[in-house]
């Protein structure tokens, strides 16, 4: 029996690694055509390894940073994303921590707008929301993160709540008896136990915000703001003939920060996604 | 403490309920509104009953759209679901590289919808070149696999990283006592495993239902709805009826459909419930 466990495993091993072949090999793909002179490859030809003739080095990717302004739009999702981030972490948390802790209409009231929230799909409020947007000029890169917050909150409050419920009030009534005030108590106190959840809160945000495409294309200028899947996507869109090449060059750009975050922080990744999961 | 922290309402709570009427409920509301109306601009708009909604549900495009979504979202929750739980089974054995694998796996979830449309586009349109095929743009038929093939990819990790903590969270005296019991391996799985992560199973069937229904950029990106909308999915078909139609009437019904859009995935969400509160009532 052992000897057969055995067995089983080293097959599946084998298989696993197959398959975990066929997972890197598109992104490995698209390595390999980037490095390719624009135009020395074809649809059919995209499998070939790059050879003497065809190799580009990195003019492609100096191309596409320099005449596409890849960098700016690496700029603009940084800053979108940790603006919009941070916003959501605090004002959640404060919002959870109420909500969990006080039981009044207002609570209620709030309680079910996040379920609601939650259910509704962003094409219900695409239209009226880019047109709000605009009215309140809440459409460049430094002010987007107000339109995140409110479309991001539900899941966020939902996941404090759901944390908040199982820490004991104690700690919280002892602050108060010692004189701090509620906004004391929160920084002070409830902020610091609340870390693992923001933890797996920030990183399931980060992921959506990160690689949003259509509410920064409906609310942001995209003659003056691009992000990285509006720059992707603005590759076809802007031009009558793709150029392949820098597109792939400018993919693999985009890549490489998602990749490096993954390899240091993977396991708050996987542990936040679990935890997203099981609250969702 | 209860009445001492009420008072703080408007430092807890406000900035959050400002931003969610920004973002959310004024949107929402003025949605519902504009889905009864006939408009090009939103200063300019005439009331028209139920006419939006009526020629909806005339919209051969739409209608299209919404067998196409229906069909790619139940092939794709089923090829899901049943290729994550069998590696997850292959993960908690204990193998030797079960983090790289694991890490591999899941590492699609984290590029976003619009570039994986790209990079799968490139994959798909060389691989069906070199067989002499029509292009995915040519084809919906090859569409609707592309798109299968693409969330699957995505997908498979994500949900497989839900199924390993289900299982890890069966007590190992439960399989312990089951071996001494004279339980095989195979009813080890069906009569132990399985039933110990329906939870698990629950949460995964919907997310993967919902993301698949609400597919919007990998759909833009792979395909963009060619050949001639034939694979063009609900969400993709809703934002085209808004920026992609000239006409007067396009907008009001590009709301409606929203609108519709919204019921059908309230009605797949209540179905969730109903399901994770019956589990409940078991455990």
């Amino acid at each position: 029996m052992p000897k057969d466990k055995k067995m089983w495993d080293n097959i599946l091993t084998v298989i696993m690694s197959l398959l975990c072949l066929l997972w890197i090999y598109p992104i490995v793909l698209i390595l390999q055509n980037s490095l390719k002179i624009e135009g020395t490859f074809t649809t059919s030809t995209v499998f070939k390894l790059p050879t003497a003739e065809t190799f580009a080095g990195l003019s492609n990717y100096i191309y596409g940073v320099t005449k596409m302004g890849f960098l700016s739009s690496l700029g603009y999702s940084l800053v979108i994303t940790v603006s919009s981030v941070a916003l959501i972490l605090l004002c959640c948390s404060m919002t959870g921590w109420y909500l969990t802790r006080v039981n009044n209409k207002l609570s209620k009231f709030m309680n079910l707008l996040i379920v609601f929230s939650m259910v509704v799909p962003f094409q219900m409020v695409m239209f009226t929301l880019s047109k709000t947007a605009d009215t309140l000029n809440l459409n460049t890169p430094w002010n987007i993160c107000i339109i995140y917050l409110g479309f991001g909150a539900g899941l966020a409050v939902f996941m404090f709540t759901g944390f908040m419920k199982s820490v004991p009030i104690e700690i919280e009534e002892a602050a108060m008896i010692d004189g701090c005030n509620p906004i004391q108590i929160f920084f002070k106190v409830v902020f610091p136990i609340l870390k693992p959840t923001m933890i797996s809160t920030a990183i399931l945000e980060t992921m959506w915000v990160w690689n949003d495409y259509l509410l920064p294309t409906l609310v942001l200028d995209i003659k003056k703001y691009r992000t990285i899947p509006m720059a992707i996507q603005y590759f076809r869109g802007g031009y009558g003939r793709v150029e392949l090449a820098p597109m792939m060059a400018c993919i693999i750009i985009a890549i490489i920060p998602i990749i490096i975050l993954y390899m240091t922080c993977q396991k708050y990744i996987i542990e936040g996604v679990v935890a997203g999961a099981v609250k969702g | 403490m209860q009445k001492a922290i009420s008072k703080y309402w408007p430092v807890f709570v406000l900035p959050t309920l400002l931003a969610f009427i920004i973002g959310f409920i004024w949107p929402f509301i003025w949605g519902i509104y504009l889905s009864f109306q006939r408009f090009t601009t939103v200063s300019k708009t005439t009331f028209v009953g139920l006419q939006n909604y009526i020629n909806v549900f005339s919209d051969e495009t739409f209608l299209h759209a919404f067998s196409f979504t229906a069909a790619f979202t139940v092939v794709s929750t089923v090829l899901i679901n049943v290729c994550a739980f069998a590696i997850a089974l292959v993960l908690t054995r204990g193998i030797r590289g079960t983090n790289l694998f694991r890490t591999v796996y899941f590492m699609p979830n984290l590029i976003g919808g619009i570039l994986l449309g790209y990079i799968w586009q490139i994959l798909l349109n060389g691989v069906l070149a070199n067989l002499q095929r029509p292009l995915l743009a040519l084809d919906a038929k090859a569409g609707f696999v592309g798109l299968v093939i693409l969330m699957c990819w995505q997908q498979i990790g994500y949900m497989m990283i839900i199924y390993v903590a289900g299982l890890q969270s069966v007590p190992g005296d439960l399989i312990e006592a089951a071996k001494i019991d004279g339980a095989n391996d195979r009813e080890i799985l069906f009569k132990i495993k399985i039933p110990m992560v329906m939870p698990s199973v629950t949460i995964c069937t919907f997310l993967t239902l919902t993301n698949s229904f609400k597919l919007f950029d990998q759909n833009v990106a792979l395909t963009a709805g060619e050949p001639a909308n034939a694979s063009e999915m609900l969400a993709l078909n809703i934002y085209n009826t808004f920026y992609g139609r000239s006409g007067a009437q396009w907008k009001g019904i590009g709301q409606a459909k929203a609108a519709v859009f919204f019921l059908i995935v309230v009605i797949i969400s209540l179905i969730q419930l109903k399901f994770t509160r019956s589990k409940e009532v078991q455990q």
